[in-house]
C-alpha cells in the first residue's frame, strides 16, 4: 500500500494497525503509516474523522485499544522531546501575564524536566526558536497583544525549541486571515526543506494543504493514502463519503490527477 | 483617632501575624485560582473544609486540624471526580460544598454551646486566633510558598495551557491535585481571619486588582501581596476602632479598594 522511500532516509514515526475506540464507537481503524526524515505529510478529513484523536495517539495522550505506535523505534511517552506539537487553537486567557519569549520557553519544559530551572541556554534558545518564527521583534509583548498569525508563530516557536524531529500541527491556520496563512504555509515549508523537521499537519483547507506538502493522506475513521502529493478522487470520495469538487493550484502539487 | 496601642495586646499580634500570612497566601494563590479559573472551586471547598471543623469540635479534638483534613480531601475528590468525567465538576462542587456545610451546622449545634464559634468560623474572627493557631497557619504559609518556589515554572504552563502541556509530558492532573490542595491548604487559614463564607473575596480581590495594573506574574503576586497586606491592616484597624467583626471589615476595604480600581481603570 505505501510507497518505499530510499533506504538512507530515517524512519521516524511508524504506525501499525492502530485501532482506537472512545465512548463505544471506533474512531480509528487499523490505521497504518510511516513517515521518514524530511517527509512533509498533510491530512485532511472531514470533522469527526479522527485528525485530532490520531495526532493524540502520537503524543502518547491517548492509549491505542490496538496496534503500535513507535517514535525513533520508541513508545510515544519516550520519544516526548523529540516531537514538537502546536495544538489546535490554543485557548488561553488573552490577558494571560507571559511575554512571547516566556510562553516559547514552556516549551524547554520536556528537555528541562520537572523541578528544574530554565537557564541562560534555555533562554538562548527561545530567542533563536523566536527568530526561526520571524518574531524576534516580538519576544518582549506580551503574548494576548498579538495577532492571531504572530500567536501561532509563537506557538511553533515553542514547538521548535525542544529542538525536535517530528513536528505535529493541527489545524494550525483555524482563526488566520488569508494572508496570514499563506505567510504561515510559508514558514512551515521553510522549516521543513531548510531545517529538515519531518511535518505532520492536520487541516481541512484541502488547497493550501496540496501546495505545501509532499505527502497527502486522508482521514476518515480510516486512512487513505498513497505516500505522494496528490490523491485520486476515489480516496477523497471514500474518506468524505460524498464527491468532493476541488480546485487546486497547478503547481508545485496537485491534488487530483489528471482524469484519464 | 486611631489607637496605636491595640499591639500591646497578645491576641491583636497574633491577629496580625495571622492576617499577613493570610495576605501573602490570597497574593500567591489567588493569583493561580483566577488564572485557572478555579474560583468556584476553591470556594466549595473552603465550604467543604465546614464539615471538618464540626467534626473536630464533636470529637473534642482540634477544629482547624480538621477543616484541613476535609478542605484537602474535598479538593482531591474534586480534582478525581473532573478527571474521571462521570459527574460534571460544577455538580460536583455544589454537592461536596452543600454537604460539608450541612455537616458543619449539625454536628456543631449537637456540640452544645458552641454557638458563638459557629458564628466566628462562619464569618471570621481573627482576634480569636490563638498562639497555636499562628503557629498552624505559619507553617502552612511557608510549606506553601516552597511549593510555588519549586513549581513555579510547572505551575505556570500548567495554568497557561493544560493541553499543550500535557502533550509534551507535564504531569497534569497530578500538578491540579497539587494546586488544589495548595488551594485547600490557604482556605483554611483564611477561614480563620474572614470566615468561610466571605474567604472567596479575599482569595480573589487582591490579585484581580493587582491583575490590572501590573505585566508580569511575579509583578502581579507581589502587587497583590501588598495589597493583601493593606486590606488586613486596615480591616483590622477599623474592626478594632468601630468594634465590628474583622472579617467585614477587611472584605469591605477590599471591595472598596476593588470598585475603585474599577473605575479609575476605566
Amino acid at each position: 500500500m505505501m510507497e518505499r522511500m530510499p533506504e538512507t532516509k530515517e524512519k521516524i514515526l511508524s504506525i501499525t494497525d492502530l485501532w482506537v475506540r472512545q465512548s463505544g464507537h471506533v474512531v480509528l481503524e487499523s490505521i497504518n503509516l510511516e513517515l521518514f526524515a524530511g517527509d512533509f505529510l498533510g491530512i485532511i478529513g472531514p470533522n469527526g474523522g479522527g485528525k485530532s484523536t490520531l495526532l493524540k495517539a502520537i503524543l502518547g495522550l491517548i492509549n491505542p485499544d490496538r496496534g503500535e505506535i513507535a517514535i525513533f523505534g520508541l513508545p510515544p511517552a519516550k520519544a516526548l522531546s523529540r516531537i514538537g506539537y502546536v495544538p489546535q487553537k490554543t485557548v488561553f486567557d488573552r490577558s494571560f501575564p507571559v511575554k512571547a519569549q516566556d510562553v516559547v520557553l514552556m516549551g524547554r519544559y520536556s528537555r528541562v524536566g520537572l523541578l528544574h530551572r530554565y537557564g541562560k541556554e534555555d533562554r538562548d534558545l527561545a530567542l533563536e526558536a523566536l527568530k526561526a518564527v520571524g518574531m524576534e521583534d516580538r519576544a518582549e509583548r506580551e503574548i494576548g497583544e498579538l495577532s492571531g498569525g504572530e500567536q501561532q508563530r509563537v506557538f511553533v516557536a515553542r514547538s521548535l525549541v525542544s529542538d525536535p524531529d517530528l513536528l505535529l500541527l493541527d489545524e494550525p491556520t483555524a482563526g488566520i486571515d488569508s494572508a496570514q496563512q499563506t505567510e504561515f504555509y510559508e514558514l512551515l515549508s521553510h522549516l521543513n526543506c531548510h531545517l529538515g523537521k519531518a511535518i505532520i499537519m492536520v487541516s481541512h483547507d484541502l488547497t493550501a494543504v496540496s501546495t505545501y506538502v509532499s505527502k497527502i493522506a486522508c482521514l476518515n475513521q480510516r486512512l487513505y493514502y498513497h505516500g505522494s502529493p496528490e490523491l485520486s478522487n476515489e480516496d477523497i470520495e471514500k474518506a468524505y463519503g460524498c464527491p468532493v469538487e476541488m480546485i487546486a493550484h497547478g503547481t508545485p502539487h496537485r491534488v487530483l490527477r489528471e482524469h484519464d | 483617632m486611631i489607637d496605636l496601642n491595640f499591639l500591646s495586646y497578645e491576641f491583636m499580634r497574633n491577629a496580625l501575624l495571622a492576617g499577613l500570612a493570610a495576605a501573602a497566601l490570597c497574593g500567591i494563590i489567588g493569583i493561580y485560582v483566577i488564572l485557572n479559573r478555579i474560583v468556584f472551586i476553591s470556594d466549595g471547598i473552603a465550604h467543604a473544609a465546614f464539615g471538618g471543623i464540626g467534626l473536630g469540635y464533636f470529637l473534642g479534638y482540634d477544629p482547624l486540624a480538621f477543616g484541613i483534613g476535609s478542605a484537602v480531601l474535598t479538593a482531591i475528590g474534586i480534582g478525581l471526580t473532573s478527571s474521571r468525567a462521570r459527574v460534571s465538576e460544577d455538580t460536583a462542587i455544589g454537592v461536596f460544598m452543600a454537604t460539608g456545610m450541612a455537616l458543619g451546622i449539625m454536628l456543631l449545634t449537637l456540640s452544645q454551646g458552641y454557638a458563638r464559634d459557629l458564628y466566628g468560623y462562619l464569618f471570621g474572627n481573627i482576634l480569636a486566633v490563638t498562639e497555636s493557631d499562628v503557629l498552624l497557619i505559619l507553617l502552612l504559609t511557608s510549606v506553601i510558598l516552597a511549593l510555588v518556589f519549586l513549581f513555579y515554572k510547572e505551575l505556570l504552563l500548567l495554568s497557561f495551557d493544560p493541553q499543550y502541556a500535557q502533550a509534551i509530558g507535564l504531569p497534569v492532573s497530578s500538578l491540579r491535585l497539587m494546586l488544589l490542595a495548595m488551594v485547600a491548604f490557604s482556605v483554611v487559614v483564611l477561614i480563620k481571619v474572614v470566615g468561610i463564607i466571605m474567604v472567596i473575596a479575599l482569595l480573589t480581590i487582591p490579585g484581580a486588582i493587582s491583575r490590572r495594573h501590573m505585566k508580569s506574574l511575579p509583578s502581579i503576586m507581589a502587587g497583590s501581596i501588598i495589597l493583601g497586606v493593606l486590606f488586613v491592616i486596615i480591616g483590622l484597624l477599623i474592626s478594632y476602632d468601630l468594634d465590628v467583626p474583622s472579617g467585614a471589615a477587611i472584605i469591605l476595604t477590599a471591595a472598596v479598594a476593588f470598585f475603585l480600581s474599577t473605575l479609575l481603570s476605566r
